[in-house]
């Protein structure tokens, strides 16, 4: 059990590094602490593998330092880091029996076969591989081998962390509900640092008390699911999380005013520089209302989903999205669009101005 | 399950039937026409029932070939093997050198059997051979050419260095299709070398290395041109394995008649101990 600190850590798979795109990690700061529920949120090759697998010691990095407990470990692997690691696709021991896979983690650091008996048994129970566990894990279904690997995982108690890099890819629907709510109620018994991976951002919200989120190698917002919601710190945040993302436009810094179109616009805090080559305002559809006055549009489009109505309109910027109420009346034509002010941002190159 | 019944559908077997009528099935049944006859040539034929079979089986020459023939199968597939396998692990896993190592191993086996037979003949000659004179000059009384050991080293040394790499290109692929989550998953359950090898290797390589073990198994079984060209056969009938011997009965002696049986029962034990390999070798794999 240990905080783990990640410090100035950058990864490239070349041998030579010319831009900021030749690095899978760059400049990566953070604190894990310790028995935290995390997850790792990001797109497909934005890094997040490999930032999983620095901290387990399966790769070392090009530049920085990870620590446990303030202990450097930068240079151990991950067997004298202790740590637990799950891939996304099964991976299990062919020739063994489902028992001989969950016990292979503890034999291999020579515990004695009794306690090993009584771990196997329990994670099994756990899991609900009981009935299973003498027979050849070969002959499983994915999920069932997929449990397997959970299985090994879990076993070992003394684990620093336990990596998950996106476990319930081959799972079906409805077992990786039961599953990750195993996974949440695991984490409460066991208390250990749990770091999950996904790109599935209900998976993630679901799962960890602390996102973190990556975008193309770097971490561009840490916080709880609703900080993330409410207040995105960088506009891939902003658009990545919730459904519809947020709306950005892009808009003018005057005098420390955001001005869209030639209107002002208020935000919820003042905007002191203007050194930026991008500038972007951000409203989240959810806060969004229509007035008598405000943003002209044109309503192009309602769609219901039951829970509330999702508007497209157009307006001189761009395209703004609105979640109504199910029963709200929608203007049809032209219309004015209200921003509330305390949740919209003014974003210099991609970064929020506070 | 509910078959559908379609007899028509007999006529798609029948272009396959034709093919292997042609290529196999037809001169397969001139051999059993002498098997089970004798001839004096002008197509005259009379039958002798199983006399040739009855005689071949118990023909201490046919006996001695066959444990020739078992025994040289055998030594080169415990060497090639473990081996082939071997080489195939410390081979690189990407880079240049993945290249370079592919073409110098598939070397040998572009080379055509005469050719490498022809090759060692001269390279193990005692007096002028590279191998032969620097083995008498360091000391060993090696002559291939009149002494059994040196003969049989010789043919073994031959076919290892002729057949090897086709085990290591078969290992290497396997090993090759392993994904990289097994070895760190291995590496975090802390799985020392030797298991990462029993426990994921191996059995990865399983598949590969039973098509390996048969496809040597039959090559050797029915090796011919390599010893032929290298020893004859000899010294004596010391390196005389099936096919050299098969062929000395039915070429050299123009016994047609035991020849032929010779040949149906080479095939069968051929036929035999791969069915048998194959059975054993995927016994498990029902389930997978």
């Amino acid at each position: 059990m240990a905080k783990i600190t990640l410090k100035d850590l950058s990864h490239s798979y070349l041998k030579a590094q010319s831009s900021d795109a030749d690095w899978a990690v760059r400049n990566v700061n953070i604190d894990w602490n310790d028995g935290g529920a995390y997850a790792l949120l990001g797109p497909s090759g934005c890094g997040k593998t490999t930032l999983l697998n620095i901290i387990s010691g399966l790769i070392n990095p090009t530049e920085g330092d990870i620590l446990f407990d303030d202990k450097l470990v930068t240079n151990l692997n991950p067997v004298e880091r202790n740590i637990a690691q799950i891939f996304q696709f099964p991976v299990i021991y062919d020739t063994m029996t489902v028992y001989d896979n969950l016990a292979f983690p503890l034999r291999n650091r020579e515990i004695e076969e009794e306690k090993i008996n009584s771990k196997v048994h329990e994670i099994a129970e756990m899991l609900e591989l009981s009935s299973t566990l003498n027979n050849r894990a070969s002959g499983l279904t994915a999920d069932g081998k997929q449990k397997i690997s959970l299985g090994r995982g879990l076993v070992r108690s003394d684990v620093n962390a336990i990596m998950f890099d996106e476990p319930l890819t081959v799972i079906d629907p409805h077992l990786k509900w039961i599953l990750r709510s195993k996974l949440k109620e695991l984490h409460q018994k066991i208390n250990r640092t749990m770091i999950y991976v996904t790109h599935d951002q209900t998976e993630a919200l679901t799962f960890a008390d602390q996102v973190v989120v990556m975008h193309e190698g770097q971490i561009v917002q840490t916080g709880t699911p609703v900080d993330l919601f409410e207040k995105p710190k960088h506009t891939f945040v902003g658009y990545f999380i919730g459904s519809p993302g947020m709306n950005l436009l892009p808009c003018e810094f005057k005098g420390g005013e955001v001005i869209l179109n030639g209107k002002k616009i208020e935000t919820h805090k003042k905007v002191k520089l203007n050194s930026f080559t991008k500038r972007e305002v951000g409203v989240r559809p959810e806060f969004i209302n229509f007035g008598s006055e405000g943003i002209p549009v044109k309503v192009l489009s309602v769609s219901n989903t039951g829970r509330h109505k999702i508007v497209d309109t157009q307006s001189e910027s761009g395209k703004i999205k609105i979640i109504a109420k199910p029963n709200e009346n929608i203007p049809s034509g032209s219309a004015f669009l209200n921003f509330k002010k305390e949740y919209t941002y003014a974003y210099g190159d991609d970064w929020i101005i506070e | 399950m509910n078959k559908t019944i379609n007899q028509k559908a007999w006529f798609f077997v029948i272009p396959v039937f034709v093919l292997v009528a042609f290529n196999a099935i037809i001169p397969l049944m001139t051999v059993v026409n002498y098997a089970f006859q004798e001839t004096f040539g002008n197509n005259v034929f009379m039958w002798e029932g199983t006399r040739w079979f009855k005689q071949i089986m118990l023909s201490e020459r046919f006996h001695a070939s066959l444990g020739r023939q078992f025994l040289f199968t055998f030594i080169i597939l415990f060497i090639q093997i473990p081996l082939g396998i071997a080489i195939a692990l410390t081979m690189p896993k990407e880079g240049i050198g993945v290249p370079v190592c592919l073409v110098l191993m598939s070397m040998p086996l572009l080379i055509p059997w005469n050719v490498v037979g022809a090759m060692w003949n001269i390279f193990a000659l005692p007096d002028i051979g590279f191998l032969g004179h620097s083995l008498n000059a360091l000391g060993f009384d090696y002559n291939f050419t009149q002494q059994i050991g040196d003969a049989w080293f010789t043919t073994i040394l031959m076919d290892v260095w002729h057949w090897t790499s086709l085990v290591v290109l078969l290992s290497y692929a396997g090993l090759q299709s392993i994904q990289p989550a097994y070895y760190q998953a291995a590496e975090i359950d802390g799985a020392s070398r030797w298991a990462v090898f029993t426990k994921i290797e191996l059995p990865k390589m399983k598949k590969v290395l039973t098509i390996a073990i048969l496809l040597r198994f039959m090559d050797s079984f029915m090796i011919y041109t390599e010893p032929f060209v290298l020893t004859g056969g000899g010294p004596g009938n010391a390196t005389a394995f099936l096919s050299i011997d098969l062929v000395k009965m039915a070429l050299g002696q123009f016994d047609l008649g035991p020849a032929a049986a010779m040949s149906l029962i080479y095939f069968f034990i051929v036929l035999l101990v791969c069915w048998v390999f194959y059975t054993l070798m995927m016994r498990n794999e029902g389930n997978q």
